[in-house]
């Protein structure tokens, strides 16, 4: 397992494309997290909105970055070929699969928890004394596995269709429709329970800090619905890798 | 000495590369492989589904007392104005029948409410008794969403004549009070209704003079009073809406008029309620009261709610484009398909105008499905669906199918530019959707910051599903929120435009200087 495990960094650390795309998950959700704060005229004796979610709205566009990171760890090999290589010298399809989640997690979790750190810092720097309080540290903490489980998802939607563009394609789909459609519709019972079951709605209810009670879902049990998405996916696309030719 | 070899020559003339043959490969390319044609096929039914997922989950209903007490769900229920437009016609009206020309003159001394609006409203009007009833007879009250013209006082813009739901010019500024009374006089003279306002009853000023297309000979003429509801207060409860009261003295009515003064609360939802309405007589006039508003109504459902399958449609748009050009780079095509053609700005042209039309016609039968199907739903769940003209409906049908396309082409610029899927069918998507995605459905964001994504990115494009026009004599929810946008339907477009544009040229450039 170890072996396949530094066969697995080595294949991450030596693509030119992941230091890049780790740096792109820092710049973009720190820029846009800072942006938002700046642009947030939020007086100091009346804030309604919730700080720690303001500065953190640069996930949004992070997670699209993890999500391109996720996605290459495997397709690439499809669309080289290498993947042939790989599973002729590692026939442990399933411990293959399992070494890039791990070397991907661990990736994801240090760019997530520096990007995180870059948005709180410009949101405390800016937003001072608004309701500042303890479940700030939960909600970062909590968006660096949001970041993490997005890409665990991505990764298992790339095992299943291969294609990069085609997965993508779908997890951006996953993640964006259903708030799309949540907005849209008008039936509020179906509002709540879209937002609910979204991979991306759940799981953002992690930022949440105020008015816990008004949401549609609790912070952790909304992590938990997407760390079901994501186990759901890297379970059927293990379950493909290990079942279909390469 | 060698006999000289005549070079071979073919005696197949080759025929010119033209545009035509480049267009014609692309589309067999395009036709021939089977995951494009699936795709093609996934835009108008995500667009389509989706859609109607989203009308059948709309529902919209009045909650009222019924005969027996007990609460009756009704559904949501709008007029429609001479315009064809949907309107709010909610006011208490205290009136009588005028019989061919007259005029009627009042003086307003006060308008208040326990929560002053800026469009609350007290005045004349003149109104139109539209139709006629079931057995023939002509109709003498008034209805809701017929023609008329009015001289309002208002809470806060001054004296206004309005006309028609949509007319809106501007009087005697200020405020009105006791020690500053308006005078108001509405002249009818055949189709054509003149305003005039004045500070002290002797000097009078014509506001202006309104043509009302197809005036009956009978119409209700005398004074109103009207609030609309603070913006942040949705469907209020029946018996709880907030009301204003003016009140009136030196009321005079020329001309063939009949009959006492009668009070009616005109529109409105359906049951009792409205318990503080009415009118009373004082010692010099009357003090009426009234709530609601007489306005284009801008909150209701219009067909452009039909169409918000969109996004799931422009995805699967966004993956077929970008993976139009990099499957190509994937497979090594792109060098063969380079060889085989003159100038590489033209190759990604054809690619684009290929992809473009395509997704095109895919979107449009999407569209051209979703818009019945969600009107339709969308009225059977009790909602109102603002008509809209022919050329209205056409420019939002073919508009969203047309921003669909042009995002594809987007996607096929990506695609060259980025030689990856995954690169740029994430770009294309992150720049088209999460810019609107933070605008509209972020509370985070100020309304400042939404505006601006909504010019500037090519969200803006979905500014061509706008069917209602701001009106500045509403105060209605115009952000983003409400399906408004900031830019006029073809600038936004035009926006969009631009971005496929610039990134076309970059691509082009690229795939001039690099290997391929």
């Amino acid at each position: 397992m170890s072996e396949t495990l530094r066969a697995e960094w080595t294949k991450a650390r030596t693509v030119s494309g992941t230091l890049w795309l780790l740096c792109g998950i820092i710049a973009a959700t720190t820029a846009v997290g800072s942006l938002v704060t700046v642009s947030t005229r939020c007086g100091s004796d009346n804030c309604i909105q919730d700080p720690a979610k303001i500065s953190l709205t640069g996930i949004y566009l992070g997670q699209a970055v993890v999500a391109v990171l996720a996605v290459l760890a495997i397709s690439d090999e499809y669309s080289t070929g290498m993947i042939r290589v790989s599973l002729t010298a590692m026939p442990r399809r399933a411990g293959v699969l399992a070494a890039k989640a791990a070397v991907l997690a661990g990736l994801v979790f240090t760019a997530g928890a520096m990007a995180v750190l870059g948005s709180v810092l410009a949101g405390w720097l800016w937003l001072p004394g608004s309701g500042y309080n303890g479940s700030v540290s939960r909600a970062a903490f909590g968006s660096v596995l949001y970041l993490v489980l997005v890409g665990l998802l991505s990764l298992g939607v790339a095992a299943m269709v291969r294609d990069s563009a085609v997965a993508i394609g779908v997890v951006l789909s996953l993640l964006f429709v259903f708030p799309v459609v949540a907005h849209f519709i008008g039936n509020s019972t179906w509002q709540w329970h879209l937002e609910q079951v979204g991979p991306m709605t759940a799981g953002m209810a992690i930022q949440n800090t105020v008015n816990l009670g008004g949401q549609p879902i609790g912070p952790w049990a909304g992590l938990g619905v997407l760390a079901a998405w994501a186990a759901g996916a890297m379970l059927t696309g293990g379950l493909l890798l290990v079942r279909r030719d390469a | 000495m060698a006999a000289t070899i005549a070079p071979y020559r073919p005696r197949v003339q080759p025929r010119r590369a033209g545009f035509a043959q480049l267009l014609h490969a692309e589309w067999t390319k395009l036709r021939t492989v089977r995951g494009w044609i699936i795709g093609l096929l996934l835009v108008p039914v995500m667009t389509a589904g989706f859609g109607t997922l989203i009308s059948s989950g709309s529902e919209c209903g009045y909650m009222y007392p019924g005969a027996n007490g007990q609460l009756v769900s009704g559904p949501c229920s709008a007029p429609v104005g001479p315009g064809g437009e949907v309107v709010q016609d909610q006011f208490y009206f205290v009136h009588q029948a005028l019989a061919g020309n007259g005029s009627i003159t009042a003086r307003v001394t006060s308008l208040t409410s326990s929560n002053p609006q800026p469009w609350a409203k007290a005045g004349i009007i003149v109104k139109a008794a539209a139709g006629a009833r079931g057995d023939g007879s002509p109709r003498s009250e008034a209805v809701p969403g017929s023609a008329y013209a009015a001289m309002l006082v208002t809470g806060s813009h001054g004296v206004r004549m309005q006309w028609n739901f949509t007319g809106d010019t501007a009087g005697l500024p200020g405020d009105v009070s006791a020690a500053s009374p308006r005078w108001l006089r509405l002249v009818r003279s055949g189709d054509t209704v003149t305003g005039y306002d004045s500070a002290d009853g002797s000097h009078w000023t014509r506001v202006g003079t309104v043509s009302l297309a197809g005036f009956p000979a009978t119409a209700q003429i005398g004074l109103l009073a009207t609030i609309p509801p603070p913006r942040d207060q949705g469907h209020i409860a029946a018996g709880q809406e907030l009301t204003a009261t003016g009140t009136f003295d030196h009321v005079g009515v020329a001309g063939a008029a009949g009959g006492s003064w009668q009070g009616t609360g005109l529109g409105g939802p359906p049951g009792p309620g409205k318990n503080a309405d009415g009118f009373q007589r004082t010692a010099t006039g009357f003090t009426v009261t009234g709530n609601g508003d007489i306005a284009p109504d801008v909150g209701e459902k219009t067909i452009s709610d039909t169409l918000d399958g969109l996004f799931a449609g422009l995805i699967v748009a966004i993956v077929i484009g970008a993976m139009f050009v990099t499957a190509e780079y994937r497979r090594g095509l792109i060098r063969v398909t380079l060889a085989a053609s003159q100038g590489r700005g033209r190759v990604l042209a054809a690619k684009a105008i290929v992809v473009g039309l395509a997704t095109f016609v895919a979107a449009l039968a999407g569209c051209v499905i979703s818009v019945p199907i969600g009107e339709h739903l969308l009225r059977s769940h009790g909602n109102v669906v603002d008509p809209v003209p022919a050329l209205t409906w056409l420019r939002v049908v073919a508009g969203t199918a047309a921003v669909i396309a042009v995002i594809a082409m987007l996607a096929v610029a990506f695609g060259a530019i980025f030689r990856r899927g995954a690169g740029a069918v994430t770009s294309a998507i992150v720049i088209v959707v999460v810019p609107w995605f933070l605008a509209v459905s972020s509370p985070a964001l100020p309304v400042t910051v939404s505006d601006w994504l909504l010019r500037v990115s090519p969200s803006a494009a979905l500014a061509i599903q706008q069917t209602i026009p701001q009106y500045p004599q509403v105060a209605g929810d115009y952000g983003p929120n409400g399906g408004f946008y900031p830019l006029v339907p073809l600038a936004g477009f035009a926006v969009l435009c631009a971005w496929v544009a610039a990134a076309l040229w970059l691509a082009v450039r690229l795939l001039r200087r690099r290997d391929a």
